[in-house]
């Protein structure tokens, strides 16, 4: 093998010498060589080692796996913190899971209540987003003007860029005396899961607006023209073409406002309420601590690291984690599983 | 809004007027009001560490630099005389700090009623008439307060909302959207280029494996709420690394903020990185560059305006977070500037959560005025980024 390249190189560099290639030949000759590593002198051409390649190729790859390590002092830090709150004695996991009241100071641990809360504001958040945001989706889509859509979507995106505790002073002094002026003093309270729910949904708008509207577009025009062809209206074109073609990219972003909404804080912490929550109930009017607000609320102040309830803050943490994660991979899952695909 | 006083200006000096005052006498007053609560004062105006260590440090650590009273080196806050106490406040205080704390510990502003905005313009004379009937036989005075102006800018916190200012926050903001964004932008550039244009794409199937690991790990993250941050940043940051970071201070929080933003600022980057067209590379590859030099001299400068886009998103999410560092423990209430890395800190929307959470109104005035300096931040940080990708946009269409 190795005499054979040696030849053929001897051949090639013959070649070249007898076609008489001039200026051309030392270079030939030189890169036959030095790639091969035959001659000991080096040439300007051969390949020098270059360390620096080689430690910004380490450096970087540190940083591409960083967010690995992040990933598992995460995991770490919830289950070592959880693991400590359930071999405390107080309570058990089945009590914890299943548990219909969360008084710390009673020494009762049950999550219920908290999720009641999350799911009862979350809910109220998808009345409003998931109808606004899909219609809107369709309207940027299929409706609009591409002047107005260039106008729209970076309203949409500085919507999305607003704080969410300027959202959680919105649902405070704006949204929930509306709601009383309404519904009516007696039967709203003050803090309120329905002020909470309804602001979380506009907060969470832009993000199934601007997913659902990708999903939208990457639905081929040949469909929409195929259907004008056999004389659809425009309307019939959307609801019966579009919309089911572009599905399980509007589930995914239903799925992702749910994330958004079961991890939000800050307006439920302003909003919702707080204090302890015993009650089970699915009346938006009434005042409940979601798990994010319990959190925010209880780690606000001094806190000791060794109390029950720095540990409790982890168990809420990590079920919070493995609740939004099955979401963000259900929705991944979704995307993968019926995406529509064309040529 | 009409004001009353716990006690009248002019019984603590004749004239009404403080600034006659001098620091000797301003601290007596201190000590005959308030003797047991000097030891917050010092925490207030001289100590920018943690407030969780306070009274736990002797004094020659708690506040290095400051002339300290004779023989208390080695001794707690708590181990003080008052005598020591007011000698400490004398030696380190210049007299409008002195009246600031008189004001509004000893004189103690309160306010009694207030009205809203169209009330005051359209409504003047009830209110006049109002105030006359039921608040003027007290001593109290009326007067109109914005929280628009420039006061409300340079202005430290206050217990009385009506001389409440955001400076400490707004400062606290910039402080650790800075120092976040120092740690958060080469590692997430550098995650960008190691994925776009070391791994992928690769023939090797464990350099794809890693890809495909990170990259999904990446997108997983990015959807992790923001509290769960906070809890990962209260047990590694401030509570394991404690010796370092000094505990609830502004590293620990720009730390947690750098690994929340960074998931947004590797995707973005990356989508940069791979709309430069891969002719430049080979171009720049076949005139003998080694990847690093093709790296840094072609890829880059063509895909920066798309990762200072990416940037400036994730530098506008970590201004507007509040839940990780609720969590982790901002101060609420912090009079001093920060001084470093290692102080206690308060950000804007820690501010406004705080005082749109207290039940009086003023305070939620004041946390509006806060909203707004706040919006203002992000629209023009939003404005410049959105600029910024159009540019980005035409230059590589052109």
């Amino acid at each position: 093998m190795i005499a054979h390249e040696r030849s053929s190189q001897k051949e090639l560099a013959f070649m070249a010498t007898s076609l008489g290639a001039g200026k051309e030949q030392p270079v030939v000759q030189s890169v036959g060589v030095a790639t091969r590593g035959q001659q000991p002198q080096r040439s300007s051409l051969q390949k020098r080692p270059r360390p620096i390649d080689g430690i910004v190729r380490a450096l970087l790859f540190f940083c591409g796996i960083l967010s690995i390590l992040t990933t598992i002092a995460l995991v770490a830090v919830l289950l070592s913190e959880s693991l400590a709150f359930f071999t405390s004695g107080l309570v058990t996991l089945p009590e914890f899971l299943f548990g219909t009241r969360w008084q710390p100071v009673a020494g009762d641990f049950g999550i219920l209540p908290l999720l009641n809360a999350t799911i009862v504001t979350s809910f109220w958040a998808m009345v409003v987003a998931l109808p606004l945001g899909i219609g809107g989706a369709i309207y940027l889509s299929e409706y609009a003007k591409g002047s107005t859509r260039d106008r729209l979507k970076p309203i949409l995106e500085i919507l999305a860029g607003i704080p969410t505790v300027t959202y959680g002073f919105f649902a405070l002094t704006f949204m929930t005396p509306v709601l009383r002026i309404i519904l009516g003093e007696n039967n709203v309270s003050i803090y309120n899961m329905l002020s909470a729910g309804l602001v979380m949904g506009i907060m969470i708008l832009p993000t199934i607006a601007s997913m659902s509207e990708d999903a939208l577009r990457a639905v081929p025009n040949s469909l929409r023209e195929a259907s004008y062809g056999l004389g659809a209206t425009k309307f019939e074109t959307v609801s019966k073409v579009v919309v089911p073609a572009a599905l399980s990219g509007l589930i995914a972003s239903f799925i992702v406002g749910i994330a958004r909404a079961v991890g939000e804080t800050m307006i439920v912490a302003l909003a919702a309420g707080a204090g302890p929550v015993a009650m089970l109930t699915a009346n938006p009017m009434v005042s409940g601590e979601t798990i994010t607000g319990h959190i925010a609320r209880i780690s606000g102040g001094d806190l000791s690291y060794a109390s029950i309830d720095y540990q409790s803050l982890f168990a809420l943490g990590l079920a919070l984690f493995v609740f939004t994660l099955g979401l963000n991979f259900i929705s991944q899952w979704v995307t993968r599983r019926f995406r529509e695909v064309y040529q | 809004m009409v004001e009353d006083y716990a006690v009248n200006p002019t019984v603590l000096v004749a004239s009404g007027d403080l600034s006659t005052l001098s620091e000797a006498e301003l601290v007596a007053i201190l000590v005959e009001n308030r003797a047991s609560r000097l030891p917050v004062y010092v925490r207030d105006y001289l100590y920018s560490g943690d407030a969780a260590v306070f009274t736990t440090l002797p004094m020659s650590d708690l506040l290095p630099g400051v002339a300290l009273p004779e023989g208390t080196a080695d001794l707690t806050i708590r181990e003080l005389s008052v005598e020591q106490q007011t000698e400490l406040l004398l030696g380190n205080m210049d007299q409008s700090q002195l009246i600031a704390i008189v004001e509004d510990q000893v004189v103690e502003p309160s306010i009694l009623h207030t009205w809203s905005l169209a009330e005051s313009i359209f409504e003047r004379d009830k209110i006049e008439a109002e105030f006359q009937e039921n608040y003027a036989a007290q001593g109290a005075s009326l007067f109109f307060k914005s929280w628009i102006n420039l006061d409300f800018l340079t202005a430290p916190m206050s217990s009385n909302p009506a001389s409440a200012g955001a400076r400490t926050a707004i400062l606290g903001t910039l402080y650790v959207v800075i120092v976040t964004i120092i740690i958060a932008f080469p590692i997430g550039v550098g995650a960008a280029i190691y994925l776009e244009e070391y791994t992928s794409g690769a023939q090797n199937s464990r350099t794809a494996k890693i890809n495909r690991l990170i990259e999904t790990n990446i997108r997983n993250l990015a959807g992790v709420p923001s509290i769960i941050y906070g809890l990962l940043g209260l047990a590694i940051f401030v509570r394991a690394l404690s010796s370092v970071t000094g505990g609830r201070t502004i590293i620990s929080a720009a730390l947690t903020m750098a690994l929340l933003i960074l998931p947004v600022i590797i995707i973005n980057a990356q989508e940069a990185i791979r709309a430069v067209p891969s002719s430049l590379r080979e171009a720049s590859f076949g005139m003998g560059a080694t990847r690093w030099q093709t790296i840094y001299k072609v890829v880059l400068p063509s895909a920066l305006p798309g990762i200072l886009t990416g940037t400036i998103l994730g530098m506008s999410r970590a201004i507007g977070e509040t839940a990780p560092l609720l969590i982790i423990g901002a101060s609420t209430y912090i009079l001093l500037d920060p001084t470093g890395l290692q102080s206690k800190f308060t950000v804007l929307p820690i501010l406004i959560y705080n005082w749109t959470s207290r039940p009086q109104d003023e305070y939620r005035a004041a946390a509006a005025a806060g909203i707004i300096v706040l919006l203002i931040l992000l629209l023009i940080l939003n404005a410049s980024a959105i600029i910024l990708r159009q540019r980005a946009r035409r230059r590589l269409t052109a």
